[in-house]
């Protein structure tokens, strides 16, 4: 079970509060798609991602990296019972889209419904590879980079020692129905 | 790991050029975050009487760290070699565990990203980012 401290609270609602899910969300996937192009693998139905101008003006990346917001939005609102909230997406993320659980935190409101919609199971299943689970905290770590950048000396060492714990806490619940 | 070409080597020069000046800055808030973030981290430390932010060792070690990485920007195209000394040191004497090198890492990017947010973008980091492995690889050279 994990414990929040009510500076932590305040930070982590604080942060999400003020931020702009329209800016900051897309800005944290085009990085992590640059920064770490291996990630690209996830994201081949969203076209054109040959190179960072194509993947900055991809709508599709940006799109979704607001979702991922809105996704982490309910761990927000939820922060007593982040494993339960995610349980759902959790399943559906090792069962539907073989994810590597480690490489990536993403939750989204919608994102049952847009899967399920959109990606076929045998088209999945086809495409599965196996990943080594290394690939750790990276849209994460991009997340907070851009946090840190808008928010620049007022992200200081506890503000981001609070928003890191509550994205491993976001990432270790989903990715609980792996194993 | 992937080595540096010329693209990564111009862009870390480049971006590093802005430091000079804020190694002391620089480091200590990126050692200070470590500290607070990765509390493990502090075990390397238990010799320090005053572990907080703005404390004069964590103000020296910090500007000591991001010389030393300055350091290593002129010697971008032999790492392995230019760092050799620094690499007995760690491997020897520190005997810091190279997954810590990731976490400083990490954080020095933070703190870049706070200092210079129009700069560091996702070309710049990812520049930044090889190097830093690139160096932390270096630094281990000499471990086992």
């Amino acid at each position: 079970m994990v414990e929040w401290t009510e500076q932590e609270r305040s930070i982590i609602t604080g942060i999400f509060a003020n931020l702009s899910y329209e800016e900051i969300g897309p800005k944290a996937l085009v990085r992590c798609l640059i920064v770490y192009p291996w990630t690209q693998r996830y994201f081949s139905s969203f076209g054109n991602l040959y190179n960072a101008e194509a993947i900055r003006g991809n709508p599709n990346v940006a799109a979704h990296g607001i979702k991922v917001l809105h996704g982490l939005d309910r761990a927000v609102k939820n922060m007593d019972n982040i494993k339960a909230t995610y349980a759902e997406l959790s399943v559906l993320h090792s069962e539907k889209l073989h994810v590597d659980p480690d490489n990536f935190r993403v939750s989204s409101a919608g994102l049952q419904q847009m899967h399920s919609a959109h990606l076929k199971a045998d088209r999945l299943v086809s495409r599965r590879l196996t990943f080594p689970l290394f690939l750790h905290q990276l849209l994460a770590d991009c997340l907070t980079i851009e946090i840190a950048a808008k928010l620049g000396t007022a992200f200081t060492a506890d503000t981001q020692a609070a928003f890191q714990k509550f994205l491993a806490v976001v990432v270790s619940a989903l990715g609980r129905q792996y194993h | 790991m992937t080595s540096l070409n010329a693209k990564d080597k111009n862009a870390v020069k480049a971006f590093w050029a802005k430091v000079p000046g804020n190694e002391e800055k620089i480091g200590a808030d990126a050692l200070s975050r470590m500290l607070a973030v990765y509390p493990q981290t502090k075990t390397y430390f238990s010799h320090w009487k005053d572990l907080s932010p703005g404390s004069p060792q964590v103000r020296k070690h910090g500007k000591t760290i991001v010389c030393g990485v300055g350091e290593a920007v002129g010697k971008i195209d032999n790492l392995t070699a230019g760092l050799l000394n620094l690499s007995e040191l760690h491997a020897f004497t520190l005997r810091v565990d190279p997954a810590n090198f990731k976490i400083l890492s990490h954080n020095l990017l933070v703190v870049l990203a706070i200092a210079f947010p129009t700069e560091f973008t996702p070309e710049a980091h990812v520049a930044l980012d090889k190097f830093l492995a690139s160096l932390a690889g270096a630094l281990s050279e000499k471990y086992r």
